[in-house]
């Protein structure tokens, strides 16, 4: 059974990653699974200097989700440099950073350090987190700024180049062409979809933030039409997420077009659930007589 | 000690009053060796509603019949399928999470003081603490007598300090006015319960120097230190409640 797919000359031994944000740095999970199984890991989201992230409360259920205002917490790119990037050497997968930016010199100084780093295969580069003031979904949410801010990168980043797109835009097929047109090697879809709840019980919002990104199975439909349309529409690699929590979704998601897929959510209920639906797409392709993962991608969109 | 995920058989579930129950869970294999104040994500199956796991506290171990209980208070959706699950039902759930008590030293003279759901991690500690040369003082506060739960159990292991809102039983008022602290002297308070009283009872320690650690319930999605949602502002920075806590020293907390 072959399972591979790459971005360019990036080989990935199966479409299996796990979204930024939901799988720590990797060795959160070490008890519970084999990281190195996996296709690939997308750490959490980096900045260039360290973040606090927001206020208590960061985060509130709602049916069939979850709503998140974390706002890119982390120890910034020197303390990953120092202590995160020596940890992940082992984990034998592609390791992906996801990078943050307030301005545009801030992605691209990141990009820069990044560049360094042997171990890391690619960067996945965030314009579309909804939970931080400045930056972040503002650049995914303009057509000019998502293309300079991918233009800018580029021009300093020579491995592989994923742009991470946000849901919260008219038409997503527009920036999916735009970043394709910069250089970006693959697009990853969807970030979450901006949400609010409000706690009946004390009279005020969920979430310090009022509002916070929505992701879990809530989104699924929403984003399974997004990365259709996307993978429908650019000729690089399209890596879709949104809400996937079994085998069956991904195979949905790579049915529609998605050469690979990204578990986050998922991993919160059961941190296992990457390798699971790993082993189900395999079982898939086993039961309906295919050999190889590249024959079902896309699979609807054909005259078959 | 590693992290497991596990189906567990249910073989008790004991209602206590309306608002809480014990459920008994038997191990597959031997169960881990626990630390007091750890805690569980159990997942509640069935609703849309019920997306995430519930943290929730380990109240007591045994070893012995390789069992363990969950003390749970029905606060909505989640607990109340949970309550009404019965003998040889399934349990999903990741365990053991989350740091510790600290264990004092023999000669220190120890209180516990829980209020409400937050007695459920200190008949664990009690025992813990007691098993290893100090028996603990337990203070425990509820709303009325007909509220009290686990007075029996906690009786067991120490002398047990009742404040009831009504004056029903023990001494009226909260545990924070209870006479147990102008009468007798500790080194070290371990308290879980309401944010008010927890924070109520970091000051008094703070300006008697005394050891304080609270155990925190923040809200939280995966348990495990990865999502951050479960974050509490301290000295050291954003702290995780469920891997760098749920218990802290209140020397940490900016309270």
């Amino acid at each position: 059974m072959n399972l591979a797919f790459s971005i360019g000359d990036l080989h990935f031994k199966n479409p299996v990653l796990t979204a930024s944000g939901t799988f720590g740095n990797g060795s959160e999970f070490d008890d519970f699974l084999d990281v190195s199984r996996l296709g690939g890991i997308v750490l959490k989201g980096t900045t260039l200097e360290p973040r606090e992230g927001n206020l208590y409360p960061r985060m509130a259920e709602t049916p069939s989700g979850m709503l998140n205002a974390v706002g890119l917490q982390n120890k910034g790119i020197d303390y990953f440099e120092k202590f995160i990037y020596p940890r992940i050497l082992n984990y034998n997968t592609n390791i992906i950073v996801n990078i943050n930016g307030s301005y545009i010199e801030d992605y691209i100084a990141l990009a820069e350090r990044i560049n360094r780093l042997e171990k890391i295969s690619a960067i996945e580069l965030n314009i579309s987190c909804p939970n931080v003031k400045m930056g972040g979904m503002a650049f995914g949410t303009n057509l000019a700024s998502a293309r300079e801010v991918t233009r800018e990168v580029r021009s300093v980043y020579s491995k592989k180049l994923i742009v991470k797109l946000s849901p919260n835009v008219t038409n997503i097929v527009d920036f999916a062409r735009v970043v394709e047109e910069e250089g970006a090697d693959s697009i990853s879809l969807i970030n979450t979809l901006l949400g609010m709840a409000v706690d009946v019980v004390n009279m005020k919002p969920s979430l310090s933030t009022v509002t916070g990104g929505l992701s879990g199975p809530a989104i699924k439909p929403v984003a399974l039409r997004m990365v259709w349309q996307v993978a429908n529409a650019v000729k690089i690699p399209v890596i879709g997420m949104g809400g996937i929590m079994s085998a069956s979704d991904a195979l949905e998601f790579l049915l529609a077009g998605a050469s690979a897929v990204q578990i986050g959510t998922a991993s919160f209920i059961d941190p296992q659930a990457s390798v699971k639906i790993l082993e189900g797409i395999e079982n898939y392709l086993i039961k309906k007589g295919f050999s190889d993962l590249k024959e079902i991608v896309g699979y609807i969109n054909r005259d078959n | 000690m590693a992290k497991r995920i596990e189906d567990l058989k249910i073989i008790g579930n004991k209602r206590l009053n309306n608002d809480f129950f014990i459920l008994e869970l038997s191990g597959n294999t031997k169960i881990p060796d626990f630390k007091p104040g750890q805690f569980a994500q159990v997942r509640v199956d069935g609703s849309p509603e019920t997306f995430l796991r519930r943290p929730i506290s380990i109240h007591d171990v045994d070893y012995e019949k390789n069992t363990f209980k969950l003390l749970i208070q029905i606060a909505g959706k989640g607990t109340k399928t949970l309550a009404e699950l019965g003998n040889g039902d399934i349990l999903n759930l990741i365990y053991p999470l989350g740091n510790s008590f600290s264990l004092p030293s023999e000669n220190e003279k120890v209180l516990l003081v829980g209020g409400g759901c937050g007695i459920a991690p200190l008949l664990f500690l009690a025992r813990y603490l007691k098993s290893n040369g100090n028996v603990p003082d337990i203070l425990l506060g509820f709303r009325n007598s007909e509220r009290i739960i686990e007075f029996e159990e906690y009786l067991k292991i120490g002398t047990v300090f009742i404040t009831t809102e009504d004056g029903s039983m023990g001494e009226k008022g909260y545990v924070t006015s209870h006479s147990v602290f102008s009468t007798r002297q500790y080194n070290r308070i371990c308290c879980c319960g309401p944010d008010t009283m927890m924070k109520a009872i970091a000051t008094y320690c703070k300006n008697r120097n005394i050891v304080c650690e609270v155990s925190l319930e923040n809200l939280m999605a995966c348990g495990i230190g990865a999502c951050l949602c479960c974050i509490i502002d301290t000295v050291k920075g954003n702290l995780c409640t469920c891997t760098d806590g749920p218990v802290f020293n209140v020397n940490d907390l900016k309270w």
